[in-house]
């Protein structure tokens, strides 16, 4: 057993002894131990090194709101940095190190900095390293990080998984000391859905450290024990330790990180490391507790100082003595129980520094000096005497100071109710001037926080009979007869008092507010004479509050002492806003399974094998995966495009169109409904008929377009663009329920029910007309659609053509796509049928300047200006953007019109983005267009692009110039239109 | 545990119209929102106060829209004790016999994929997914059963 370990008592398991070292070195703890607790056993307090001044620190907590013992557990890519060792829980074989020490804890060379103290006082950053330009980024950051750092990245990607859960329960009670027991209990009583959520391994709170208490006769353990088993037995309840209320959002939407394996030695491989619950409750009962104030004094931050609230929880939880000599420095009576408790394990008791005149609690015949301050420490590594002096004696000069010699230093300077998960619910806290605490203020129904409700300490109620009868209050289900149950409870001693600022008599420096930023009362009284009079100010100024644990020690005091300095009350200084996560989440629970191949759906398409055999390069479209080109072993990609595009002029090509969107418009008014979305007229396209449809916003300008065939009278097969396919969706429905509900016509997206094999070129027939049954090919004319079979198979077959050759589209189910492909290419080798990808596609429909919407349009763009005129039913009473396309700027001269430009048929393509000048450019003149779309044209053997150019209509035949990486280009303006403009090849 | 499976309802329909109450194949389409109607092998599943998707329908005789989406999902048989258990790791609503009883469909999301959800038993699932989402809703699902300890995963 180690030096510090009592010989009993304890919640550890002393059957099993549990190896694991620190730093390097070796120790021994138990099973229930913590990292903290285990060290402590074998009296070690120095954990650490402090963030600016590596002074020595040991933990001044046990719990949560630690600031000074962080340490890195696990190596390579499971280091995990920044964690408390007052957490960690102690499994065999864990390896821990302390952090931002070099080369040792016990010596560390940038301790030297503490010498530098002066000159590192708040606001430092900004003070010190302002010249020369350029020097912070090469040479003060790199440095102060080095020297300044709060632990180390992992030393790969997370190997960890990390999983989600969606939770929904009628009360949520956070935290499961007395408060939260009851308040469970209570709303559970009548089978209600209740989730209980306590972040340490073990439910109890407070409980787990109270050996003196009974409870309703019981000793206050046997009945945590009971109504953990109570609960557990009741089927709608939940209990989840290990488990962090970390974020409290709208609704009672409330964020929990359970740490399902860190403590485990051998996690069974595949299970998840953590999980994420994102809980939605019906009520909320917070009963978060509180954290025990440090005492503001100089030197209060050495090892062995620390809470005595934690120093009890080591006695009882852990059977560990913090130390064998205590002085403690007093400002509430729940530190006579500690007192009273170390006492009786044999610690001696050599001074109880009482700052209040009076004590009214029972003190057990201790060591009590009334109206006297801790106001210094000595000690290297560890604390070896405090010294100790009369409020009112002299205050300069060491006069009146006693050192009281002491291996332990112990701080009861009252409690702060822990009001962030309230705050990040928009609860607003309330200042009691009496108490000087924050508590949640009231609300009424309907306001934020609706339906959560605070109990216990985390508002003010102390005492275990108090916190147990208030948590079941809030536990007990709304609208019924509250119960008004009461808790006997005996043996307890409930904080009263408290104190917060700097003690009376100590120096400000050296005075730590916040351990784990290193700021000091001087660096706060600092910040006020410079003159910031907000806490907000002050909070990122002097960086007090803005740590890891985000001020859960500190903020009381610091908002005291800056009060102080102004001469002002407490709430007048203002207080800074709690914002999740309440303690540090992982990045790993927030991606959950997100990650790699799951990160986002990957969409194929039916004939997407086909494609991967034959060697298709890819692209992402959106979700989609597409078909980039086919190259052939050793061809470049350029080349493969060229290729394939005379394959497409000169015999045929086969193309994958199946992402293509589409939408099924059926009923008597389908052709009305179509008439005020499109700008084209649909009555009379006769079934069987396709025509190639524009559709607007409301403001006019070009959203999608697609061809829209006429399978009957009541049935249309409407193409969207692949990327515009939900969004024209959603603009339809829209119209159809809000404005147009009184047409008869309804939409269904079919996009994943028909797979799309594009067959273009003029061996095009050739190839298809042998599969295809039902259809006269002969007599099929160019923008038709059948209902046959091809391949046997039963299809919707179009002919198109996006490519300007003769086309057709055949549309099967796209369970049977993979099968028509297959027999498409057997039908079409012979043929000389090519594959070919999107970027041929582009080239081919840009050769017939074909738009692409969103490439050559930008949300800005008229019919007109694309010079598609034609496709707006002259005659129609309305379409949706039509009044729009009538204002004056609509029709305004300079517009940007779609053009065509030709350079000099040996130059690069140009750059798509770039933009148009009139003249060759130069700085100061401006750009009259940009380039949308720009190819190599194999067909044409030069260069192509389309172009959005102002006037660009009336500028053909004119030269413009584009800027280009290597010197700007000179370009003729043409039509959009460079191959065929007679449309001849539509009939192949 | 929980066993996922491929499910083939036969043919799909989308019904689109003022249909709820009315008589369709043996069963009556469902007035009330989020429910599903069986009749031996036919369902007919709320989806909107106009819209339904049938399953195992040959041909569907109606005075309203109907379109065939046969091919547009597949479908999913997920079954077993910790199926709703498995199912929350991705679906958003609440899954509790009281606020998702059998008989309930819904259109809702599993993590980034849109799917229908019918439950057709306490501990039965009928889960409908648009064909290019159904790898990644597969492997997601198995996925979460891995993290979370739940055997019986098939693919």
């Amino acid at each position: 057993m180690t030096a510090f370990r009592l010989p009993s008592g304890g919640r550890i398991d002393r059957g099993r002894t549990l190896r694991f070292r620190f730093d390097g070195r070796s120790y021994t703890g138990y099973p229930g131990d913590t990292l903290a607790s285990a060290l402590l056993a074998n009296g070690v307090h120095l954990m650490g090194r402090s963030f600016k001044y590596h002074r020595p620190r040991g933990p001044v907590s046990a719990g949560a709101e630690e600031p000074n013992a962080l340490v890195a557990v696990g190596a390579g890519a499971r280091h995990t940095p920044n964690l408390r060792a007052t957490q960690v829980e102690l499994y065999d074989g864990l390896s821990a190190t302390s952090q931002n020490r070099w080369p040792s804890l016990a010596f560390d060379a940038g301790a030297a900095g503490g010498l530098l103290a002066p000159l590192l006082g708040a606001g430092f950053y900004y003070k010190t390293f302002m010249a020369p330009g350029g020097a912070w980024h090469r040479l003060y950051e790199p440095a102060i990080r080095r020297a300044a750092g709060l632990g180390t990245v992992p030393g790969g990607p997370d190997p960890d998984t990390y999983t989600q859960r969606y939770a929904h329960c009628d009360v949520l009670v956070v935290g499961a000391g007395p408060a939260g027991l009851a308040a469970a209990l209570a709303a559970s009583a009548n089978g209600a859905r209740v989730f209980l959520v306590d972040e340490q391994a073990e439910c109890g709170g407070g409980l787990l450290a109270e050996p003196e208490a009974l409870i309703e006769g019981k000793a206050a353990a046997a009945w945590l024990a009971e109504a953990l088993a109570a609960l557990a037995a009741r089927p709608g309840v939940t209990i989840l330790p290990r488990t962090t209320a970390f974020g409290c959002f709208a609704q009672n939407f409330v964020g929990l990180a359970e740490r399902l394996t860190d403590h485990l030695a051998a996690p069974l491989p595949g299970l998840a490391r953590e999980r994420l619950w994102k809980l939605r409750a019906g009520r909320v009962v917070l009963a978060t507790g509180a954290i025990e104030r440090p005492l503001v004094f100089a030197a209060n931050d050495r090892p062995g100082i620390m809470l005595a609230g934690a120093a009890r929880g080591y006695l009882a939880r852990w059977a560990v003595k913090p130390g064998t000599r205590a002085v403690l420095a007093v400002a509430d009576d729940s530190g006579y129980a500690a007192a009273r408790d170390l006492a009786r394990a044999g610690v001696a008791i050599a001074a109880i520094a009482e700052l209040r005149p009076h004590v009214a609690c029972e003190t057990f015949g201790l060591p009590v000096r009334p109206a006297t301050a801790v106001v210094g420490s000595i000690g290297r590594l560890r604390v070896a005497a405090a010294d100790l002096r009369p409020i009112g004696g002299d205050s300069v000069g060491g006069g009146g100071v006693e050192r009281v010699p002491c291996d332990l230093l112990l701080m009861a300077g009252g409690w702060t109710p822990s009001l962030h998960l309230f705050s990040q619910a928009r609860g607003k806290p309330v200042f009691d001037a009496a108490r000087a605490m924050y508590l949640p203020g009231e609300h009424r129904p309907g306001e934020a926080p609706d339906g959560l409700a605070s109990a216990g300490a985390c508002r003010g109620v102390f005492g275990l009979a108090a916190c147990l009868e208030d948590g079941y209050a809030a536990g007990e289900a709304r609208g019924g007869p509250a119960t008004g149950r009461r808790f006997a409870v005996s043996g307890d001693l409930p904080p009263a008092g408290g104190f917060e600022g700097l003690v009376p008599g100590s120096p400000a420096r050296k005075a730590f507010v916040d351990f784990q930023n290193d700021v000091q009362a001087a660096d706060i009284t600092q910040a006020v004479r410079e003159g910031f009079r907000s806490i907000e100010h002050v909070k990122r100024y002097t960086t007090t509050g803005m740590a890891t644990d985000q001020g859960k020690t500190s903020n009381i005091n610091a908002l005291a002492i800056a009060a102080g300095a102004l001469g002002r009350p407490m709430p007048a200084v203002g207080l800074t806003t709690f914002r999740m996560p309440y303690t540090p989440v992982t990045f790993g629970s927030f991606a959950g399974h997100a990650r790699g191949e799951l990160f986002e759906p990957v969409r194929r398409t039916p004939m997407h094998a086909w494609a991967q055999a034959r060697g298709a390069v890819f692209e992402d479209v959106g979700q989609w995966q597409r078909a980039h080109h086919f190259p052939a072993p050793g061809e470049a990609a350029a080349d493969a495009v060229a290729r394939e595009c005379r394959a497409v002029r000169q015999r045929a090509g086969l193309f994958d169109a199946s992402t293509l969107g589409k939408i099924e418009v059926v009923g008597p008014d389908a052709a009305a409904f179509l008439d005020r979305l499109y700008t084209n007229s649909w009555a009379r396209l006769a079934p069987g008929r396709c025509r190639y449809g524009l559709m607007l916003n409301e403001a006019g300008f070009v959203m999608d377009d697609g061809v829209v065939g006429r399978l009957a009278a009541d049935r249309f097969h409407v193409t969207t663009t692949s990327s515009g396919a939900a969004a024209v969706l959603h603009h339809m429905e829209d119209y159809l329920q809000t404005e147009f509900s009184d047409l008869r016509c309804w939409l269904t997206s079919v996009t994943e029910q028909w797979a799309v094999i594009a067959v273009q070129g003029p061996r095009a027939r050739a190839i298809v007309a042998p599969l295809v049954e039902g259809v006269d090919l002969a007599a099929f004319a160019h923008m038709s659609v059948a209902e046959c079979r091809v391949a046997g198979f039963p299809a919707r077959l179009f002919r198109v053509s996006f490519t300007g050759e003769l086309g057709f589209e055949i549309n099967v189910p796209a369970g049977h796509g993979q099968a028509v492909w297959e027999a498409v290419w057997a039908q079409g080798k012979a043929h000389g049928l090519e594959p070919y990808g999107t970027e041929a596609m582009h080239v081919l429909r840009a050769e017939k300047g074909y738009i692409v919407v969103g490439q050559d349009t930008d949300g800005t763009v008229t019919p007109d200006d694309l010079g598609l005129s034609w496709a707006i039913g002259k005659a129609k009473p309305d379409f949706v953007g039509r009044r729009s396309l009538t204002r004056p700027d609509m029709l305004a001269e300079g517009r940007m019109q779609l053009v065509g430009l030709l350079t000099d048929a040996a130059s690069a393509p140009l750059e798509e983005g770039a933009q148009i000048t009139a003249a060759p450019p130069r700085t100061g003149m401006a750009a009259i267009g940009h380039v949308t779309s720009a190819y190599r044209s194999a067909t044409l053997g030069r260069p192509i692009a389309l172009a959005l150019l102002a006037d660009g209509r009336a500028r053909i035949g004119q030269t413009v110039h584009i800027p280009m990486p290597g010197g700007s280009l000179a370009a003729t303006v043409a039509g959009p239109v460079f191959h065929d403009p007679e449309g001849a090849r539509l009939d192949g | 545990m929980a066993d996922l499976t491929p499910a083939d309802p036969g043919p799909r329909h989308i019904l689109r119209g003022p249909a709820g109450g009315a008589a369709l194949g043996g069963l009556i389409v469902p007035d009330q929102p989020c429910r599903a109607a069986e009749a031996g092998p036919r369902a007919a599943l709320w989806l909107g106060p106009d819209e339904w998707l049938l399953l195992g329908f040959a041909a569907v005789e109606t005075p309203f829209a109907v379109v065939d989406v046969g091919h547009r999902s597949l479908g999913f048989r997920l079954a077993g004790p910790r199926a709703a258990e498995l199912l929350a790791g991705g679906v958003p609503l609440d899954l509790s016999p009281a606020a998702f009883p059998v008989g309930t469909c819904t259109r809702t999301i599993f993590e980034k994929a849109e799917i229908v959800l019918w439950r057709r038993a306490e501990a039965a699932w009928h889960i409908e997914v648009a064909r290019s989402f159904a790898p990644y809703l597969c492997d997601m699902i198995a996925a979460i059963a891995a993290a979370n300890g739940i055997g019986g995963q098939e693919r």
